[in-house]
């Protein structure tokens, strides 16, 4: 039994028939043809699906997609802008913080949000935030360094200043 | 950085992004999971709910009738032939057949329209299945009367038995002014790579088949899937997708891309399949948990008169890698510090666990951790510096091990002095206050193993180029990256070569229908062995580019260079050409422009069997220092900071090394303190999922303070040797050792999880020796050794039978 939703992904509105118990993560994958969101064990355990809803990340293996209709969603496919990357998937490219890539994607809008709450996060800040995002191969580290490096370069970019 | 010429390098030794990092910061990389055919099935595996029992009966009718299933098949539904990654251990099936080894095996598989059926109709699968003994330690597996699990191997219930003497060790324990003995147990654990297995197989009409498949091994697999299926290898094609993450956890021709396979011929649709993570949890071929017992026998200023060393490995239910694992566990113990007597035994003992194999590491690790605690507990036994006494022990450059392996460059001590001074270590050893500590540890890994898993002499890696009128280069191997960076070494040293951009490089890789064979992602091996390969290549078609444009430029060939897309004469750069123009004159002149390169390391194993595990054409080496504090209420450990140095020779890419050294530190932290892959009695993993099987996250991470230490090692391509697996190994036993020296206790297995710690600071408070470790050892008759004679008696290594008399010791 499928019932027809419209969700709106990376601005697109699309329409959508799935069953309801059809999760975000499937009908971003399946349905939408959007398979950039990964997932790591379906059980909401490491973080790999996280997606931008409303601005705010979440789990998108736990979200139902008939319960997302009225947010707005984003996903590593909608990041960059008008073929602008993001400065966060610049700087994650140039340092080197993406090495397998397959965490990247809930990584990277995970760091959206902090960002957008918090411009100038202390690295702390940055590690508090990514604490539910498990990552095997960097260790972490380029990653933290790729988060600094965007954040600056966003408030240097704001206040008109040189690009660090 | 410069070539060996003094030329200057425009590629080599920059901080560059990898080819592949805007695919992947923009979610565009394809791994497996992410591939969707038109008419596509899904399949699922049912595995076995027992550990051990012999199949009485599968009935798939009920499976069979469901609405939406298109084909139900067993063991039965293949040849009657089994697989395994090493031709000595061919002892898996696709799907059981008889028998099942351990909860995880694969007995049936059901293809479908969609997951869901496919998980529904693997429900209705009855099988009947008549217990066997569950033997779940390696005490237990070789209890006499036990049921074998295989009815092949060294004893009842013993994979493989290794005994190899190099020396007499015994003299070495005579002459020595402190033997020590020790007992150590390093318990399994998993990669936990964040992408689960996948697989995609696709049969055309014309009787061929594609498998697209999360593999590190395309190569194994097309030979598996060839043997399995019966079909010639020139019709199948294997791509391997890159993969999400690896560590040697998808090294093995696996059941499910078997499966895939089969169920796509017998459906005639594409069909695949993707493992949950706790299927991921049973299928890994993980790192082995292994006993261990060393003896030495030292001078008092600590140089090593003779080392023995007993391991015991947990194999689980199959073969795998384990006979290399059993090797490695006795091979490189011998390769950081000067050794003048060597004893080895190694025993690899079937269980009904889920099979293990090669880990990050592989095999040597755990003695690792061993050796570096027991030199510890040597150093404080004879009132010495740990660090210092290993600095005076480090080997030699460019001669061989008392057994028989070749080290070329060797940049340790450079290491241990750069990690001493970085870390404060002189101020801090026994200084720190009560409950913080700082421990240090050394090691050394491979290059590459120096041979192929099955005997053949071809080439190691192959690459070939062509050379577009436009001045693209292409570049086909059978490499895969699994996120090491081996797409972007491959596009940098061609592009270093040929004086290009990366960017104008592209890379084909891990297909075998398109792309030479390279062996694999494993044994650290991919950087100089096809770096080497695809410098080759290289160095060829500059020599016909070079040809043409020195006709053009009235020059020498000799006296040209190449760089920033131009070819040029090297004391008067004016005179150039455009890199596209050599291209299009080079066409011209000499036809279509390709080449192809390809490597074989040195032939360097000694004569004596047993000799091809452990040669390398270049070892790494490492030093770490490990800063931490102990919570003696709770017993949780806090690192607070890793100083490492690492000497994997030229970094091509100095930014790629200190992510490789960094994901190194991190996998070591969480095997040191948390990772362990646990079993109830009747087989079922205890915590096969990411939250319960805990690993570090961001909070849990250091600080990590990286130091390259480049030697220019002549095998490598532009010097380099590896980076990927040996940074690990000194974190685990400079953990261990820095617990020691900030609470005073010894905790001699891993992981160190703060249970063992307040039971170690209970003895201590008891009076008792504060140490948690293995009690106990398993009873095993190791047969007589082969008796090598080490190489500065008899440089070509040959048993020596019995007979081995006095022999000048090294020192």
């Amino acid at each position: 039994m499928r019932t027809l939703m419209t969700l709106t992904v990376n601005g697109d509105r699309r329409e959508v028939a799935a069953p309801v118990h059809r999760t975000l993560l499937e009908v971003l994958r399946e349905d939408l043809g959007l398979p950039g969101t990964k997932h790591g064990c379906e059980l909401g355990e490491c973080g790999t699906c996280t997606v931008l809803v409303d601005g705010q990340p979440i789990l998108s293996c736990l979200a139902l997609a008939v319960e997302c209709q009225a947010s707005d969603i984003l996903t590593v496919e909608g990041l960059a802008e008008g073929g602008r990357l993001d400065p966060l998937q610049q700087a994650f490219a140039e340092l080197g913080a993406a090495q397998c890539g397959y965490c990247t994607p809930g990584i990277l809008l995970t760091a959206k949000a902090l960002l957008g709450a918090d411009p100038r996060p202390d690295r702390d800040a940055i590690r508090a935030a990514l604490a539910g995002n498990l990552c095997r191969c960097t260790g972490y580290t380029k990653i933290l360094d790729a988060v600094e490096l965007a954040a600056a370069r966003m408030v240097a970019e704001s206040a008109g200043e040189p690009r660090p | 950085m410069s070539n060996p010429s003094g030329r200057p390098l425009s590629v080599v030794g920059h901080r560059l992004p990898k080819v592949d990092a805007w695919a992947k910061v923009t979610g565009e990389t394809r791994f497996a999971d992410d591939l969707a055919l038109p008419r596509m099935a899904y399949a699922k595996l049912l595995r076995a709910q027992h550990p051990h029992a012999l199949i009485r009966r599968i009935d798939t009718a009920r499976a069979a009738a469901l609405s939406g299933v298109y084909a139900v098949i067993t063991g039965r539904d293949f040849r009657p032939v089994r697989f395994g990654i090493m031709p000595v251990s061919q002892d898996e099936e696709p799907l059981c057949v008889e028998k099942v080894r351990f909860v995880g095996d694969p007995v049936a598989a059901v293809a479908a329209v969609d997951e869901e059926t496919a998980e529904a109709a693997a429900r209705l699968i009855e099988v009947e299945y008549a217990p066997l003994d569950s033997l779940m330690s390696i005490e237990a597996a070789l209890r006499e009367g036990s049921h074998r699990i295989h009815e092949y191997g060294d004893g009842h219930n013993i994979h493989k038995l290794v005994s190899l003497e190099f020396g007499d060790v015994e003299e070495g324990f005579r002459e020595a002014d402190l033997v020590r003995e020790d007992v150590f147990f390093f318990e399994g654990n998993t990669h936990l790579p964040m992408e689960q297995h996948a697989a995609v197989a696709q049969w055309t009409p014309d009787g061929k088949l594609t498998l697209w498949s999360s593999t590190q091994t395309p190569h194994y697999v097309h030979r598996a899937l060839g043997k399995v299926l019966g079909v010639p290898m020139s019709h199948v094609r294997v791509i391997a997708t890159p993969n999400g993450g690896g560590f040697g956890g998808k090294s093995d021709p696996f059941s499910h891309e078997m499966v895939v396979a089969r169920l796509a011929q017998l459906t005639g649709r594409p069909v695949k399949t993707t493992l949950t993570r706790e299927e991921v949890f049973y299928t890994h071929r993980g790192r082995h948990p292994v006993l261990m017992w060393v003896r030495s026998g030292v001078r008092k200023d600590g140089e090593i008169l003779a080392l023995h060393f007993r391991t015991w490995l947990d194999g689980g239910a199959y073969g795998s890698y384990g006979v290399a694992s059993t090797f490695y566990t006795g091979a490189l113990q011998t390769v950081t510090y000067r050794i003048a007597r060597y004893k080895f035994e190694g025993c690899r003992v079937f269980t009904n666990k889920p099979p293990c194999g090669p880990k990050r590491g592989h095999g040597t690790p755990q003695p690792r951790f061993a050796l570096e605690v027991h030199l510890d507990k040597i150093a404080a036994e004879l009132g010495l510096d740990p660090a210092a006494m290993r600095r005076r022990a480090v080997v030699p450059e460019h001669e061989k091990t008392v057994n028989h392996l070749t080290v070329t460059t060797c940049g340790l001590s450079d290491c241990i002095d750069r990690v001493v001074d970085a870390s404060g270590w002189r101020d801090k050893f026994r200084k720190l206050p009560p409950g913080r500590g700082i421990g240090f540890a050394a090691s050394a890994y491979l290059s590459g193993a120096g041979l192929p898993i099955y005997w053949n002499d071809m080439p190691h890696s192959g690459v070939m180029l062509k050379v577009d009128r436009g001045g693209g280069v292409a570049a086909f191997c059978g490499s895969i990256d699994i996120g090491q960076g081996s797409d972007s070494v491959l596009a940098y040293v061609v592009a270093e070569v040929l004086g290009v951009r990366p960017e104008d490089v592209r890379v084909v890789t891990a297909d075998t229908d398109l792309t030479p064979v390279d062996l694999g992602s494993y044994s650290s091996r991919v950087t100089l062995m096809t770096g080497n390969a695809a410098r080759e290549a290289a160095e060829k078609v500059r020599g016909t580019l070079f040809a043409a444009a020195a006709k053009k430029l009235e020059a020498s060939p000799d006296d040209l260079d190449a760089r920033d897309r131009r070819i040029f004469v090297r004391d008067d750069p004016g005179r150039a050409l455009a890199f596209d123009e050599a291209a299009r004159l080079a066409e011209s002149a000499h036809g279509t422009l390709v080449a192809a390169g390809s490597y074989t390391p040195p032939r360097r194993a000694a004569k004596f069997k047993g000799s091809g595990v452990g040669p390398t054409p270049a070892y790494s080496y490492s030093a770490c220092a490990v800063e931490l504090e102990v919570d003696r209420e709770t017993g949780d450990v806090r690192v607070e900071r890793v100083w490492i140095a690492h000497d994997g020779g030229t970094a091509i890419n100095p930014l790629l090394v200190e992510g490789q050294v960094e994901g190194s530190i991190y996998m070591g932290l969480g095997e040191a303190l948390m990772e362990e892959s646990a079993f109830r009695a009747h087989g079922l993993h205890k915590i096969p999922s990411l939250l319960e099987y805990k690993s570090p996250t961001t909070l849990e991470t250091p600080e990590i303070t990286t130091l390259l230490v480049e030697t220019r090692d002549p095998e490598g391509p532009f010097g380099a040797k590896e980076a990927g697996q040996g940074p690990l190994l000194p974190v685990i036993p400079a953990v261990a050792n820095a617990v020691y020296d900030a609470i005073g206790v010894r905790i001699d297995e891993v992981p160190i999880t703060p249970e063992k710690i307040l039971k170690a600071l209970d003895l201590k408070t008891q009076g008792k020796p504060p140490r948690v470790g293995p009690e106990r050892l398993p009873h095993v008759s190791f047969p007589d050794p082969i008796r090598v004679p080490p190489p500065w008696v008899d440089p070509e290594g040959r048993a020596a039978g019995a007979v081995h008399g006095k022999e000048p010791i090294r020192r």
